[in-house]
C-alpha cells in the first residue's frame, strides 16, 4: 500500500536545491513508436501484419515470420508479473539518487515479455495493467500498475516520476480573462493544487467570472499580460520560483484569413498575444522551472499549452488564427526540448472550436471550456504530452493522419 | 532438419595460456592490454610475431577498433582474422572458429585474445551502449545493468526450484577459497557464508558477493595443429569437443535454462566422455546462480537439482568437484570480454599442469563453459568445450 | 500681444524665467507604459496596439555598453494628441494630420475649467453650457485659439476606476454636444483636453451627434488632448500649453509629452 504524499513543508533555505537529472535517453528510431503511444496515453505494441504476433522490444522484422510489416497498434494492456527486483545501487545518477527502484518482468497476455517500471502495489504473480509513460528524459517507458485501484495509487514514488499531478503543486494559469483559463483554474484547484495563480492582463478591464475567481480559496489573481515583456518578467520575479505547473491559456481568436482582412494589425495582435506571449512566458518562467525539476514533492513538472487543433491544419475561415496556433505549436516543440533537461513535461491540449463568442457562428459540436479544464487535469495526472479534446479535435487528428491533402481541401468550406 | 554429424577436432590443440594480471582500474587502453597479451603469447610460445597467421579478438572497450585495426597496430600480417563480440561466450566461440581454421589449414597458429580496460566510467558506458534491445527496453528501467536483469532471472529460478541464497552462496564462498591461492585474484580476503548472506543488496536477490567486480585485464591462448605444437616443442591440450548455441528456448517466458541444455548430449558424445569423467569444471560465473544453472544444464545434475548438487559437493581446488579453480570472475574480477577467457585459460593451465598454486592434482580432463549477452531479458549465447591434457 | 512684434528680449526673458522658476513647467503627461489603460472598442473593431517596450540590450551580450528598447504603440495610447484627420468630419481638411499641422498650433494658452467636484459625484458628469457660462462669468470670455482643458481629477484614480468600464461601456466625464459645438463655433478654441481616455465622455456614443468632441473639434480643424494629468496645478487662465505630437506621416495623433508653462506669481 502506498503512503499518501504529505503537503510539502517550506524549503530549508540552507540546503541546496536538488538539480534535475535524466534517466537514460538513448532509443532506437523504431522505438519511438512507443513514444508516440505514450504521448497520447495509448498502449501500443508492434504487431506483425503477416502472422499477427505481437512483439516487444521494437523490432525491424517479426521474430516469428521475418515480415517487416510491423505496425504499432493498440494492444491489450493486461499481463502477469513474473518476477520483480529492486535496484539498490544503479550505475546511473538519476536512478541512483532515487534508489531503491523497482522493476519487473511482465508476461503480456498478448505474448511478449516486457521489462517495466513497477507501481509499488504490483505483486509478483498477480495481473498488472501496462501503460507507456514518458519518463523524466521525455522518452517512453513501460509502467505496470495493479489491475484495480489501490489506496493513494497516484502517490506512488515511481508513478510520480512519470506524471505531473497538480496535487500540492502551485500552478500559474496565464490568462484568467478567458473562460478556458477560468475553468482550468477551477479544475486545477479541485484537483488539489495548493495555489492557482491566475494571470489577469489589463486588470482595469472587468471580465466575466472575475467575482467567481476572486471568491476562491487558493486562487490568487495576479497581474500578467503575457504579451508584455515587463509584465511577464515582473510576475516571474515575484512567483517564478513557485510555479510548478504553467498552463498557457493565452487565447486570441479572430476570424478571417488573409484576403478578407485589411492590413496586419489584427495579425499583429495575434502574434503579439499568442506567439510573443509564449516567448515572454518561456523566457520568464522556463529557466527557473527547468532548474526546479527535482525540487521535492512540489517540484516543477509541466508546461501546458491550450492550442487550437487548427495548429495542425489551417482552417481558412480562421486562417490567420490557425497560423498563429501553428507557430505556437512549433514553439512548444522547441520549448519541450529546452525544458527536457529539467524533466519538465510539455503537454499540448488541442481543442476544436470552443463554445465562446468567437466561434458563435460555427455549428456544433463545440468544446465546453469546462471540458478543457478537466482535460488539463487528467492529462497532467496521466503524464500525457498530447491531448485532443472534443470530437472536432479528435476528428481532425484522424483525418490528418489519414490524408493531409483531403483535410486541407475539406477545411476550405 | 536433422543436424549432420560434425567433424571431430582430431589433432587440434591449444597452448600457451596467458593471463595479464588484472587491476581494478587502468588508465591504459584496451589496445595496451591486448598488446601485452600478444607479447606474452609470443614469449611463452617461443615464436616470432610473424609466426602468428591468425587472430581472433574480443573486447568491449576498443572504441572504434576491431580486429583489423589491431593487425596494423601490432604489426601482425595474418591470413585469418575474426572479431567476436559475444561477451561471456567469446572464448568458446573463438576456440571453435580458430580450431576449424587451423584444421582446414586456413591458418597455422591462431592467437585468441580478449582484453578490456576499465576506466572509471567505462563500465557505465558499456552498460549504456550494450545492445539495441537493452538500450530501448532495459537500461532505462532503473539502469541496474546486468545486475537487475539477472536479479529477475535469479528470483524466478530460486522461487521455481526452492533455491535459497545460502545454496547459491556456497558457490561464491568456495570460489573465494580458491582465489586466496591465486596471487592475481583481486579479492584477497576470505569470505564466509555469513558474510555472503549479510552483504548489502544490489538488486534483490542479487547481493554484493553475487556480483563480479569490473576490472582491466587480458587473457589469451594459441590454437594450432598438434604437429605445429610438436615442432615448436610446445606443451598443448587436445580439443575434444565443443558446443555453441544462441537464443535457445526463446519460448520460455523466463530463463531457467541456457542453450547448453539443447546440445549437452552432443558435447559429451563428441568428446567420448561422461560428466563424471571430468577432473575440473570452469563455468561462466557472472552470477553464482548462473553457475548453478550450468551445473544442471551441463549434465552434472537434473534441472532443479543444482542447489542439492552444491550442497553435496566441495567445489574448492582440493574438493571432490574442483570448480573455477582460479577463483572465477567472482573473486578474480571481470575484465570485460577477458572474463569469457578466464575459465578456459585457467583450465588450460590445469590440464597442462602449469596452474601453480591453484593446480588440481592430476587434472587432465576439463570442461569450460561460456555464457553471455543479456541482450534483453536473458543470456542469449552459450557454449562449452572439453579438452584434455597431455597425459590422456 | 497678438499681431505685434515681440520685444527682442522677450524670448530670452522667458527662458530666464523658466530657469529661475519664475515660470514653472508642469508636466501634464502620464508615463508611456504598457500598464496604462487604452481605449476599449468592441472587439470586432481594430484595436489600438498597446504600448510594448522590448529591450534591445542592457549592457549585456546583446549590446555590452548600452541600453535601449524597441517601442511600439498605437497613435492613440497614453497621453496623446488627436489631429483633425482622426475623425471623419476632418478627413478632407488641409494640413489635418500630425505631420502637416501648423507647428504654431503646438503652443497655445489654456483655460482650465475645474469640474473635479462634480466628476467626483458622478462618473457620467457632463460639461454643459451653463457651467461654461458660469466659468466665463468668473474668469472672463474664453479667447479664441485657446485650449479648453476639463479638469476632473480623473487622472488621480486607480486604473480600474480610471477606465471605469461597466457592461454598458465606459462611464467617464466629458462634454455634451451643445457645449462642444459652441466652444468650437462661438469661441474658436484651438482644442479641447481631458484627463480621461478620450475627449468625449465615456457614454458619448449615445449622444447626438455621437462623440461630439471628436465630431466638432476635428470637423473644424481643431485638436484633442487626452489622458492629461496635473491639471490641478494649472490656473484657470494664463497657462501656456506646449503640445507637439510626433511627426508621424499622415498620422491621426500621437503619444506626446504635454507641458504647461505657468507663472509662479
Amino acid at each position: 500500500m502506498i503512503d499518501p504524499i504529505e503537503p510539502p513543508r517550506r524549503k530549508n533555505p540552507l540546503l541546496r536545491t536538488r538539480l534535475p537529472t535524466s534517466p537514460p535517453r538513448a532509443r532506437s528510431r523504431t522505438s519511438h513508436g512507443f513514444t508516440r503511444a505514450a504521448a497520447e496515453g495509448r498502449f501500443m505494441l508492434q504487431r506483425c501484419e503477416g502472422c499477427g504476433a505481437f512483439t516487444y522490444p521494437a523490432r525491424e522484422a517479426c521474430p516469428c515470420c521475418l515480415s517487416d510489416a510491423l505496425a504499432f497498434v493498440d494492444a491489450p494492456p493486461r499481463g502477469l508479473l513474473l518476477a520483480e527486483t529492486t535496484a539498490h545501487v544503479p550505475s546511473d545518477v538519476y536512478f541512483r539518487e532515487r534508489a531503491p527502484w523497482r522493476i519487473g518482468l511482465v508476461k503480456m497476455d498478448c505474448g511478449p515479455t516486457i521489462v517495466a517500471h513497477l507501481h509499488g502495489d504490483c505483486v509478483e504473480g498477480a495481473p498488472v495493467r501496462m501503460s507507456f509513460q514518458l519518463d523524466k528524459s521525455g522518452q517512453a517507458v513501460t509502467f505496470a500498475r495493479p489491475e484495480g485501484e489501490t489506496p493513494n495509487m497516484a502517490d506512488d514514488k515511481q508513478w510520480r516520476e512519470m506524471t505531473a499531478d497538480p496535487r500540492f503543486r502551485r500552478v500559474l494559469v496565464t490568462n484568467g480573462r478567458s473562460a478556458i483559463g477560468r475553468e482550468a483554474a477551477l479544475a486545477l484547484k479541485v484537483a488539489g493544487a495548493k495555489t492557482v495563480f491566475v494571470g489577469i492582463a489589463e486588470p482595469w478591464r472587468p471580465f466575466a467570472g472575475e467575482k467567481l475567481l476572486q471568491g476562491q480559496d487558493g486562487i490568487e489573481l495576479v497581474s500578467l499580460d503575457a504579451a508584455d515583456e515587463k509584465s511577464t518578467r515582473n510576475l516571474a520575479a515575484d512567483i517564478g520560483g513557485k510555479v510548478d505547473i504553467l498552463v498557457n491559456t493565452t487565447e486570441y481568436v479572430r476570424p478571417g484569413g488573409l484576403l478578407d482582412r485589411e492590413g496586419t494589425s489584427i495579425a499583429r495582435d495575434e502574434v503579439d498575444q499568442a506567439y510573443l506571449g509564449f516567448i515572454n512566458l518561456a523566457q520568464a518562467f522556463g529557466p527557473i522551472m527547468r532548474m526546479r525539476g527535482a525540487d521535492g514533492i512540489n517540484n516543477s513538472v509541466a508546461w501546458v499549452n491550450i492550442l487550437s487543433v487548427y495548429a495542425l491544419a489551417n482552417w481558412p475561415a480562421f486562417g490567420a488564427y490557425s497560423a498563429s496556433q501553428a507557430a505556437c505549436l512549433s514553439l512548444s516543440h522547441c520549448l519541450r526540448a529546452e525544458l527536457r533537461p529539467g524533466g519538465i513535461k510539455m503537454m499540448n491540449v488541442f481543442t476544436g472550436p470552443v463554445d465562446t463568442e468567437w466561434f458563435q457562428t460555427v455549428p456544433p459540436p463545440k468544446v465546453a471550456p469546462r471540458a478543457i479544464g478537466q482535460a488539463v487535469v487528467s492529462g497532467l495526472k496521466g503524464g500525457l504530452e498530447e491531448m485532443y479534446v472534443g470530437d472536432v479535435a479528435e476528428e481532425i487528428r484522424q483525418r490528418l493522419a489519414a490524408n493531409p491533402k483531403a483535410l486541407e481541401r475539406e477545411l476550405d468550406r | 532438419m536433422t543436424t549432420s554429424l560434425r567433424t571431430p577436432y582430431d589433432g587440434i590443440v591449444m597452448a600457451a595460456p596467458v593471463t595479464i594480471p588484472y587491476v581494478r582500474y587502468s588508465i591504459d587502453s584496451a589496445q595496451w592490454w591486448i598488446g601485452r597479451a600478444l607479447s606474452a603469447l609470443v614469449a611463452q610460445a617461443g615464436i616470432k610475431v610473424s609466426d602468428i597467421d591468425g587472430l581472433c579478438v574480443s573486447s568491449f572497450t576498443l572504441g572504434p577498433d576491431s580486429g583489423i585495426g589491431l593487425t596494423q597496430h601490432f604489426g601482425l600480417c595474418v591470413r585469418w582474422l575474426d572479431t567476436i563480440p559475444l561477451g561471456g561466450a567469446s572464448a568458446i566461440a573463438a576456440l571453435r572458429k580458430a580450431a576449424r581454421a587451423v584444421q582446414a589449414r586456413d591458418a597455422d597458429i591462431v592467437a585468441c585474445v580478449a582484453g578490456d580496460t576499465n576506466h572509471v566510467d567505462s563500465f557505465r558506458l558499456t552498460l549504456e551502449n550494450f545492445s539495441r534491445f537493452n538500450q530501448d527496453a532495459v537500461y532505462p528501467y532503473g539502469a541496474g545493468g546486468a545486475n537487475s536483469s539477472f536479479a529477475l532471472i535469479a528470483r524466478n529460478y530460486m522461487r521455481a526450484f526452492g533455491v535459497t541464497r545460502a545454496d547459491v552462496g556456497r558457490i561464491a564462498v568456495a570460489q573465494r577459497a580458491n582465489a586466496l591461492r591465486n596471487p592475481h585474484a583481486l579479492m584477497k580476503t576470505p569470505l564466509s557464508i555469513e558474510q555472503y548472506l549479510a552483504a548489502r543488496p544490489i538488486s534483490d536477490p542479487i547481493h554484493l558477493f553475487d556480483c563480479v567486480m569490473p576490472c582491466a585485464g587480458a587473457e589469451a591462448f594459441l590454437v594450432m595443429r598438434d604437429e605445429t605444437a610438436a615442432s615448436l616443442g610446445l606443451p598443448a591440450a587436445r580439443l575434444l569437443s565443443t558446443i555453441e548455441r544462441h537464443n535457445a528456448f526463446a519460448d520460455d517466458p523466463m530463463q531457467v535454462r541456457g542453450g547448453w541444455a539443447m546440445d549437452i548430449g552432443e558435447l559429451y558424445a563428441m568428446a567420448g566422455v561422461k560428466p563424471d569423467d571430468l577432473d575440473i569444471v570452469q563455468t561462466y560465473d557472472d552470477y553464482p546462480v548462473i553457475t548453478m544453472m550450468q551445473f544442471e544444464d551441463l549434465g552434472f545434475c537434473g534441472k532443479g537439482e543444482g542447489a542439492e548438487f552444491v550442497r553435496q559437493h566441495d567445489l574448492t581446488i582440493d574438493g571432490d568437484f574442483p570448480h573455477n579453480t582460479s577463483g572465477g570472475q567472482l573473486s578474480v574480477g571481470q575484465a570485460g570480454a577477458a572474463g569469457a577467457y578466464l575459465g578456459l585459460v585457467e583450465g588450460l593451465r590445469q590440464v597442462l599442469g602449469t596452474a601453480g598454486p591453484t593446480q588440481v592434482r592430476d587434472a587432465d580432463l576439463c570442461l569450460a563453459s561460456g555464457f553471455g549477452m543479456i541482450n534483453y531479458d536473458r543470456g542469449l549465447a552459450s557454449g562449452a568445450a572439453i579438452f584434455a591434457g597431455t597425459s590422456r | 500681444m497678438q499681431g505685434k512684434a515681440l520685444q527682442g528680449k522677450a524670448l530670452l526673458e522667458l527662458a530666464g524665467a523658466i530657469a529661475s522658476d519664475a515660470v514653472r513647467v508642469i508636466d501634464l503627461s502620464f508615463t508611456l507604459s504598457p500598464d496604462f489603460p487604452v481605449i476599449v472598442l468592441p472587439p470586432e473593431f481594430g484595436q489600438a496596439a498597446p504600448v510594448r517596450i522590448q529591450e534591445i540590450s542592457r549592457y549585456d551580450a546583446r549590446g555590452p555598453a548600452w541600453y535601449w528598447n524597441n517601442v511600439t504603440f498605437g497613435e492613440h495610447t497614453g497621453t496623446h494628441f488627436d489631429a483633425p484627420i482622426h475623425w471623419f468630419t476632418g478627413k478632407d481638411l488641409a494640413n489635418n494630420a500630425v505631420d502637416t499641422m501648423p507647428p504654431k498650433d503646438m503652443i497655445a494658452p489654456a483655460c482650465v475649467i475645474d469640474c473635479s467636484a462634480q466628476a467626483a459625484q458622478d462618473p457620467d458628469f457632463l460639461l454643459t453650457m451653463p457651467i461654461v457660462e458660469a466659468w466665463e462669468t468668473r474668469h472672463g470670455r474664453i479667447p479664441s485659439r485657446h485650449w479648453v482643458l476639463l479638469r476632473t481629477d480623473w487622472s488621480k484614480k486607480g486604473w480600474r476606476d480610471y477606465s471605469s468600464l461597466r457592461d454598458d461601456g465606459a462611464h467617464t466625464p466629458g462634454p455634451d454636444a451643445a457645449v462642444m459645438k459652441w466652444l468650437v463655433e462661438e469661441r474658436g478654441i484651438i482644442g479641447f483636453g481631458t484627463e480621461t481616455i478620450g475627449t468625449d465622455a465615456g457614454q458619448a456614443g449615445h449622444f447626438e451627434p455621437p462623440y461630439p468632441a471628436h465630431h466638432f473639434l476635428h470637423g473644424a480643424g481643431r485638436y484633442g488632448l487626452q489622458c492629461l494629468c496635473n491639471l490641478d496645478q494649472l490656473p484657470a487662465t494664463g497657462a501656456v500649453i506646449i503640445a507637439s505630437p510626433l511627426k508621424i506621416q499622415n498620422g491621426s495623433g500621437s503619444p506626446l509629452r504635454v507641458i504647461a508653462l505657468v507663472s509662479s506669481t
